[in-house]
Order: structure tokens, then sequence, then C-alpha cells
């Protein structure tokens, strides 16, 4: 630092404390000093929690691993948003710039019920995990790699699968929507693969397999709102959506 | 149809979108009858239509069809609200909802419900007295005079301002669930996307407004 850019923020901090799953949580709120505008949310998280533990109190646990806004490990709700209140952004990609001096942020873990909250602010997203696992495998050649262009793969196929396969699985289409509906989600691991010809063989039991996972996982039901799409750190299309439908129609009705 | 794809949570959508259009046909249907009042003749031309409509065995079982389908989508409504409930037992302290989506699209819940209780009250004052309770008497045609209870129903000013504040809530149910059930029915296409949305806010600012035309105009004695 020490360019000249980063001025100092104080804020409020409204945090949800929960000890465990079974616990019920509550709001914690500290004041912060000192914030540069230059530091990532994270960092913010992490200068509190240094705060907390030379106090001797608990540190404040929180989901986070590549800070580049790749893993899709990072969550938090901030301000009634997922993500925060930056578009196409993961949280650890967010920074401080964006609030102002003397902000209240509220932080709250992603709410679902199929996402329970392990402690505070990290919350199960095994769900997601089970619903790709039950999707299963896809059949192809062994051997030597072919050679390349030996499948021939339409080139708006090719960019609408590798759309859909930005897909980092972080949960923000779950915790924005107002039903806790995971359709965009499965509907881009549906799409990566159904519109490749690698995809085919399964094709249609995948997307039957999937949607029951995600039917059994207790997501809410989809009512196209579009606040998945719009918080989405990775743009995933609404599109996604309507080929899952499509697919589970074509499987059905074979 | 598969009782398996019936119970996914993308079959009970499906339902939801197919009903809602079929629910639109019969709006159009509906608007085009009532729209023989602007002939402005007294309401021959209009009791002609409404007397077709009582009178032809094929309207009236069309007729249990599209009760059927209001109650399908009332009912899988409610199913669907409830489950949606259950997959977020606890609420955020905060939300920011008009950050990614709009009001309407949130609030079908309650427009329909709105709808609902609009459309209990209309069934009283037109349906029910259509069908079982008598009109009163025959217009100078020899066809039943519907055209009548609709004079007499839009004297009452709290009744206008209840139907035009109802055609609102239509309007906004429509605005979303028009484009909405073309999405759950898989319909998403570059080009097609757009035009659809397009005709969606056209139909559900036209049709709802001509609706409200009508009492509005009548109350004001514009159509006698």
């Amino acid at each position: 630092m020490g360019s000249g850019h980063g001025t100092e923020l104080n804020l409020t901090l409204k945090v949800w404390r929960q000890k465990n799953t079974k616990a019920t949580g509550s709001f914690e709120t500290h004041q912060l000093t000192g914030i540069s505008t230059d530091m990532s949310f994270l960092e913010m998280f992490d200068v509190l929690n240094e705060k907390l533990i030379s106090e001797g109190k608990e540190a404040i646990a929180f989901d986070h691993d590549c800070r580049e806004g790749i893993c899709g490990m990072c969550s938090m709700y901030i301000n009634g948003r997922p993500h925060g209140p930056k578009q196409g952004v993961t949280t650890c990609q967010l920074h401080m710039r964006s609030f102002k001096n003397g902000d209240t942020i509220v932080v709250e873990p992603w709410r679902s019920a199929a996402f329970p909250v392990i402690k505070d602010l990290a919350v199960d997203r095994g769900a997601f995990d089970r619903i790709i696992a039950s999707g299963g495998y896809i059949s192809v050649n062994t051997g030597n790699a072919q050679d390349a262009n030996n499948i021939l793969i339409p080139k708006t196929d090719a960019d609408e699968s590798f759309g859909a396969a930005a897909c980092i699985g972080c949960g923000a289409c779950v915790a924005a929507c107002k039903n806790g509906s995971a359709m965009l989600f499965v509907s881009a691991k549906v799409s990566q693969l159904a519109l490749l010809p690698q995809g085919q063989v399964e094709r249609k039991e995948r997307v039957k397999k999937m949607v029951e996972a995600m039917d059994a996982e207790g997501f809410g039901n989809c009512t196209n709102t579009g606040a998945c799409e719009a918080e989405c750190p990775k743009g995933i299309s609404l599109e996604n959506i309507a080929r899952m439908n499509r697919e589970l129609m074509g499987a059905t009705f074979k | 149809m598969s009782q398996g794809f019936l119970k996914s949570s993308i079959g009970k959508k499906f339902v939801m979108g197919l009903t809602g259009l079929f629910l639109i046909t019969f709006l159009v249907v509906h608007c085009f009858i009532n729209c023989l009042i602007f002939f402005n003749d007294g309401g021959l031309t209009f009791n002609i239509g409404a007397d077709f409509m009582a009178h032809n065995w094929l309207i009236r079982a069309g007729e249990l069809v599209l009760f059927f389908g209001l109650i399908v989508h009332i009912i899988q409504a409610l199913l669907l609200t409830l489950e949606n409930k259950k997959a977020r037992p606890v609420g955020y302290a905060k939300i920011d909802g008009a950050a990614n989506s709009s009001w309407y699209s949130r609030s079908m819940g309650l427009l329909g419900t709105l709808l609902l209780i609009f459309l209990i009250i209309h069934l009283v004052h037109f349906w029910v007295k259509s069908r079982f309770t008598g009109l009163p008497g025959e217009d100078a045609n020899g066809n039943e005079n519907l055209y009548a209870v609709m004079q007499e129903t839009f004297k009452m000013a709290w009744v206008v301002v209840l139907y035009a504040l109802s055609m609102i809530s239509l309007s906004y149910h429509l605005l979303h669930g028009f484009q909405s059930a073309f999405q759950t029915l898989g319909l998403n296409h570059k080009v097609y996307t757009p035009i659809i949305k397009k005709v969606g806010i056209a139909f559900s600012i036209l049709i709802p407004f001509i609706f409200a035309l009508m009492p509005i105009l009548m109350f004001l004695g514009v159509i006698k």
C-alpha cells in the first residue's frame, strides 16, 4: 500500500454467531476502526478475528480458500445480498472501497435447509457435492488421448457448455433465491455435459438423477424471479434452467 | 404422463406454467366477449355473446375445464409455497430483494391471493346470477339480459374501485407470469425470448386495462 489511494473506514459489523448446527444463533456487534479501503472483505474479517483472538475471544468461523474468486468457497450474505453489493464477484473479490465510512454491515450465513450452518458463517454445502455425484460418470474411450478436433463440437455449443461449466458451486444462487432453489446450480451442471458429445450416453439418466437428488436435498422450487442469475459471481444464465427443464421433459417423455 | 415427473420440482412448475397459460387464453376470450359492450347499443350485441356463452354446451364443458385449471393452479401454488417456506426455515435479518429481482416476481402469491378474493366477488356478481339465481328478464332481442346486471353492479362506486384495483393486481401477476410460463416450459431462446417478453408486457398492460375500462366507463355513464 502507501500508494495514496487507501483511505480508512470506521465500521459497525453485525455478524451472525452460531456455536454449531443445532444451536440457535444470534447477531454479535463489533466496532472496527482504521479499515483500509484496499482490503478485501475477507481481509477485514482477518483483522477482526486477530482482534478477537488478542482479546481472548473466539474467532468467527467463515469459509475461504483461494481468495482469487475462482474456488467458490467463500460465502457470506452481506447487507441482504450474497457476496455483497457488487455484481459478478465473490466475497474475496469484494473490497472495502465498496463501503462508506460509518456504515453498518450485516453479515449472515447462506440460509437454506439444505445448507446447515456448521459454525457462525460457515455452512455445509455437501448437498451440492451429492447432487453432482448423483449425476454419475460419463462413458469415454480409454487409451491414448484422441487427436485434437477428432470430435467436432459446434462453436455455439462449446461456448454455452463452457459458460455453464464456469459455475464454481458457491451456492449464491440458493442464498439469493427467495425460495431457496438450487435450479441454477443444477442446471449449469446438467447443461455443461448435455451440450457436449461426451455427455450424450448418460444424458437422459443424468438429468433425472440430478433433479431427483436436488429435490431430495430439500431445496425450494424455482419461480423464475431471476435473483440467482443476477447474483451469480460467474454470470451463469437462466437459459440453463430452461434447458434443464427441456432435458427432464425429453428424458421423461422419450 | 409420468408420475415421477409430476412429483419433481420441475414437473410441479410445469403444471403451474401450463395452467397459467391456459388461464391466459381464457382471459383473451373473456375480454373479447366483454368488448361487445363498447358497441354502446344498450347491451344488445353483448347479450348475444353472453347468451351464446351461457347456452352452448361446448362452452359449458369448457367452463368445467376452466374451473379445474384454476383450482389446480391455486392448489399447486399453495403446495409450492409451503415447500419453499420449508426450504428456508431460518430467514435473513436483512434482504435487499430489489437489487436482484422485481417486487412483483417475488409477490406472485400475494397478487394471486388478491386475484382470488376478487374472483370470488366477481363470480358472485355475475356468474352465480347468470347460472343459478337467474337474470332480470330478456332484452329487446329476447336474449338473457346479463347487461342489465352489469349496469346495476357498476352503479356502485366501491365495486368500480375494487375492479380497477384488482386489474392492477392482474397486470402485475401477468407481467411476471406470462414470460415465466415459457421459461418453465423450457422455451428460452436468444431470438424468441426477448419477443415473448415484449408480447408479455403488452398483453399484461392491455388486457387488464380493457377490463378496467368497462366498469369505469359504465359508472361514468359513457357506456349506457
